[in-house]
């Protein structure tokens, strides 16, 4: 009772990384409230094989229900088992990915139980809460931090009287860990029939391609970012080229990305991939919060701007006034000229 | 067949085009400042709707948003692009509502809209981002659920096949109606307004937004009785029979504690022209303390 729960994403047999993340995540919080950490996977011949990949991240319970027509992943089945668990097990916290899945299973999980969902969250922690209205002390709450409203502001959301506590949060946006090889959590193997009604099964996946990522943001230690001044499809040509040249990767802000100069898997944000580079060079962009918010843990930023008061320069290393279309050139040449 | 379509429909602040004023000294947000504008993956939705319209003689599409008398307007966009009527929902009891509460509100008004096979919507608001409300309006109704939907395929004996964005790919999947569909940015785009849509219904207003407008007189109720079309549809929680303990602000589980303007902490940077010789020193620099290789 009253332990936070993960809810693991499976790919086949693979545990998403974003599952880890929020399973390190999970840990931290289950500490502080001094409970115990919970993971639910749910797929099909994951029996055997998903258990080293989640317990290590200091899983003390983990629930598997293995069953056929449980991947891929539809929403009705898996609703279910995590509202009957839930209904069992009284979590207090209930943690999921911001996936095409964690949103298409978060919302219908939360309004089954009539409990609050904060969608990709930026910030999770531990506090207090008193209700200006009521009067009420609440203790030891889920603080779920996110940019709204465009990421204009930052707003801090509590489910005063309503459990689970329900957040989504994005891939990369928490760093997973591993707590130790060897953890010791238990494992029970559920009777899915017990929590999933046949018709449960209507909705069929008759086809379905997934492509290995094509590009490493996430991971890069280097971080060539465009925005709306870069201007054009082939105006990015530029960025790609020095990224190659630093072995780094393309990123891309919201307004790029809705320009169309760049794919959508490259946005980095709060509505996107948020990366912890060595070098982040931003290369057009204003610096909207809710694009800070995904790269502001850069080691080094550097920011090429026309406009001197940017407010990305604020957070900037270095700042270099100027046109993207001309710097970046002499940076291509001077790296080639310098790094011999 | 003939299906019975409502498309969910917000009206948002474009955040998408925040100026310097939009935020007001106190850091609240200066509403006043940003256009509202039609939702854009719900323009998505429309499209996806009046396509099975098209497809499927005799189906009708309805609009229904929620929001202040001004709301209206979505429901006009719906008109002028081929939607056959719509509905807001107004009330002050609807106001300060989280995902959870404007789901409860929508599925009542769907459920008081009498038969409806499809209800499709945008993915997400971009005002909150979201992409709650749609899967809670289906778990509230029992519908099916497919999101992030690209594009339907088709609907034969009553089961539609949608084609649905992945994470990293996409999958075609087949689901019973009724269903709802929450439609990806992916999508193909709305069409345009029809002028002679336009032309029909430019007049078209909920009483409320009447009763905002110092011109209200005698006129659109002699306008009203002669083109019954142009009185829009306008609900209260009363009028859909809904519960007032779980609408807006009371039937929201999620509060909101602290909003806060973000300030980051400024770093001393250092400033660089573009010239040959700055962008030099820096490379070599970084180069020097290994930053990069």
């Amino acid at each position: 009772m009253n332990n936070v729960f993960v809810y693991c994403e499976t790919e086949g047999t693979k545990v998403a990384e974003v599952s880890q993340e929020l399973l390190t995540k999970g840990r931290k919080l289950a500490d502080t409230l001094g409970v115990q950490l919970h993971a639910v996977a749910a797929g099909e011949g994951i029996t055997g094989k998903v258990e080293d990949q989640i317990l290590p991240y200091g899983v003390d319970k983990l629930f598997i229900f293995d069953a056929p027509g449980l991947f891929p992943y539809t929403s009705a089945p898996h609703t279910d088992i995590l509202v009957n668990l839930f209904k069992r097990e009284q979590p207090q916290i209930c943690l999921m990915g911001a996936t095409v899945i964690g949103r298409d299973l978060g919302p219908r999980v939360s309004s089954s139980l009539t409990s609050g969902l904060t969608a990709d969250c930026t910030q999770l922690e531990i506090g207090d809460y008193d209700d200006v209205k009521t009067g009420k002390h609440y203790d030891n709450l889920l603080y779920q931090i996110r940019p709204a409203f465009g990421g204009n502001i930052v707003a801090t959301i509590v489910n005063p009287d309503h459990r689970p506590q329900m957040a989504t949060v994005r891939s990369g946006v928490m760093q997973k860990q591993i707590l130790d090889p060897a953890y010791k959590g238990e494992v029970v193997v559920e009777d899915v029939a017990k929590f999933v009604p046949e018709v449960d099964f209507v909705v069929k996946v008759i086809d379905r391609h997934v492509e290995a990522a094509k590009h490493n943001l996430k991971g890069a230690s280097i971080v060539v970012s465009g925005g709306y001044g870069v201007g054009s499809k082939e105006g990015f040509d530029l960025l790609f080229t020095l990224a190659r040249e630093l072995h780094g990767e393309v990123g891309a802000s919201r307004a790029a990305v809705d320009a169309g100069f760049v794919d959508h898997d490259r946005q980095i944000g709060q509505t996107g991939v948020t990366v912890h580079p060595k070098v982040y060079i931003a290369c057009g962009i204003s610096g909207q919060i809710q694009h800070i918010a995904g790269m502001k843990d850069s080691g080094i930023i550097i920011s090429i701007n026309t406009d001197p008061d940017a407010p990305i320069n604020k957070i900037a290393d270095y700042v270099i006034v100027g046109k993207v279309e001309d710097v970046l050139p002499k940076m291509i040449k001077y790296y080639k000229a310098n790094s011999k | 067949m003939k299906y019975n379509i409502v498309v969910l429909a917000k009206q948002v602040p474009d955040t998408r085009n925040v100026g310097k004023d939009a935020m007001t000294a106190e850091g609240t947000v200066n509403r006043a400042a940003l256009p509202a504008i039609f939702n854009p993956d719900d323009l998505l939705a429309l499209e996806q709707a009046l396509r099975l319209k098209e497809q499927n003689p005799g189906s009708t599409v309805g609009v229904l948003t929620m929001g202040p008398p001004r709301a209206g307007e979505i429901i006009r966009q719906g008109l002028y692009r081929g939607a056959d009527t719509g509905w807001l929902l107004t009330d002050r009891l609807f106001a300060g509502a989280d995902t959870l509460a404007t789901s409860y509100a929508l599925a009542t008004a769907i459920k008081k809209i009498g038969k409806v096979d499809i209800v499709i919507g945008g993915r997400q608001a971009i005002d909150g981002d979201t992409a709650q409300v749609g899967p809670q309006v289906a778990q509230k109704l029992g519908l099916n659920q497919v999101t992030y939907a690209e594009e339907i395929l088709g609907i034969e004996d009553g089961v539609a096949t949608i084609r649905r964005h992945i994470d990293g790919g996409v999958e075609t999947v087949t689901a019973p109606l009724p269903i709802l569909i929450t439609v990806n940015g992916s999508a193909e785009p709305c069409r345009p307004a029809n002028a002679r849509l336009v032309m029909k219904y430019k007049r078209a207003a909920c009483p409320l937004e009447l009763d905002s407008t110092p011109s209200r007189d005698t006129y659109y109720d002699y306008l009203y009785e002669k083109k019954p079309w142009l009185k829009l549809n306008q609900w209260s929680v009363a009028d859909i029979d809904g519960d007032p303990s779980q609408c807006g602000l009371a039937g929201s589980p999620t509060k909101v504690k602290a909003v806060q303007n973000i300030v980051f902490q400024a770093k001393e940077s250092k400033t660089l022209t573009g010239s040959d010789a700055d962008v030099n020193g820096l490379i070599k620099e970084l180069l020097n303390e290994r930053i990069i290789g």
